[in-house]
């Protein structure tokens, strides 16, 4: 493999994996809070940082395939009350509230899945194209422009209202949930990881078809009771 | 003994939440797809699946309150 595209393909592909962690450490520093996703996400690097200085490489190794079946399972269970909860706020069936204090465990758990990815990447592209060094510089970039574009972002999001972004939250967890967990029960998404997108769109479709139904029926129930008062 | 029962509170909870048929619907619908996964179309168990339980999940919530 000739070293640019080596760069290239490890920048890509590492950026692709960090952009997923970055989504849910975002979503739940809103939320959330930022002390707790701040936690979460030193926490798994200082894991992660360990599991490479440890294992280095025999990461390629690793049971990828169970950990993205328990981290996406657990994701989408969480990301999917997150979710009912939030279409029921929307409805009027629920008065809103704070949210429970996960944020630490999923962004430990989201950070340490996705770190690992990288770090397989790393290991796997770098060990075929025996250049290491050019894959670890590839994934450093990534990781730079990752990071910047979080910290242009956090902003402007903060902005969003506080219901909305639990809507959000709740969504981008299912979403991420369901892509990992049905990989690691053994199925493949066409498109491969675009396919979050298309996850995305059909949950954010159905959402806007249960708020508004439920609406409707609150409604409906709340004329009657002024009907019958 | 109180520890322990707080530990178990704590973990279910924080696996389970407000709605357990949730939890039990992921599982039920992983082992579908584990079992469907030599199918191209196995990827779109989870998804609808995730849609059936959580109408269902909705339906009743509503109807409580």
């Amino acid at each position: 493999m000739n070293g640019f595209f080596l760069v290239l393909a490890t920048f890509l592909a590492s950026a692709v994996e960090m952009v997923e962690a970055l989504t849910i450490v975002l979503a739940v520093g809103l939320t959330r809070g930022w002390r707790s996703a701040l936690f979460g996400t030193g926490a798994a690097l200082l894991l992660l940082a360990l599991i490479v200085a440890v294992f280095g490489p025999v990461l390629n190794r690793l049971p990828l395939e169970t950990l993205r079946l328990v981290v996406g399972a657990l994701l989408l269970i969480f990301g999917v009350q997150w979710w009912r909860k939030a279409i029921l706020r929307s409805s009027g069936f629920k008065p809103s509230t704070g949210l429970d204090a996960y944020g630490f465990a999923l962004t430990f758990k989201s950070v340490l899945l996705e770190g690992l990815e990288v770090a397989f990447i790393v290991v796997t592209f770098g060990a075929t194209a025996r250049r290491v060094d050019l894959a670890v510089l590839g994934a450093g970039v990534a990781l730079l422009v990752v990071l910047g574009a979080g910290l242009l972002l956090h902003r402007p999001l903060s902005q969003v209202p506080e219901n909305s972004l639990k809507f959000a939250v709740g969504l981008m967890l299912s979403s991420f949930g369901t892509f990992w967990a049905a990989e690691g029960a053994g199925a493949r998404w066409p498109g491969g990881d675009l396919s979050i997108l298309g996850i995305l769109a059909l949950y954010s479709l159905a959402s806007w078809g249960f708020v508004t139904v439920l609406r409707r029926e609150k409604q409906a129930r709340s004329s009657g009771q002024e009907v019958r008062a | 003994m109180k520890t322990l029962s707080s530990f178990v509170r704590f973990w279910y909870d924080f696996i389970i939440g407000d709605d357990w048929t949730v939890a039990a619907a992921v599982v039920v619908a992983l082992a579908l797809t584990a079992l469907l996964s030599s199918l191209s179309l196995a990827w779109a168990v989870l998804p609808l699946a995730v849609l059936a339980f959580l109408s269902v999940s909705l339906w009743r919530a509503t109807r409580r309150s």
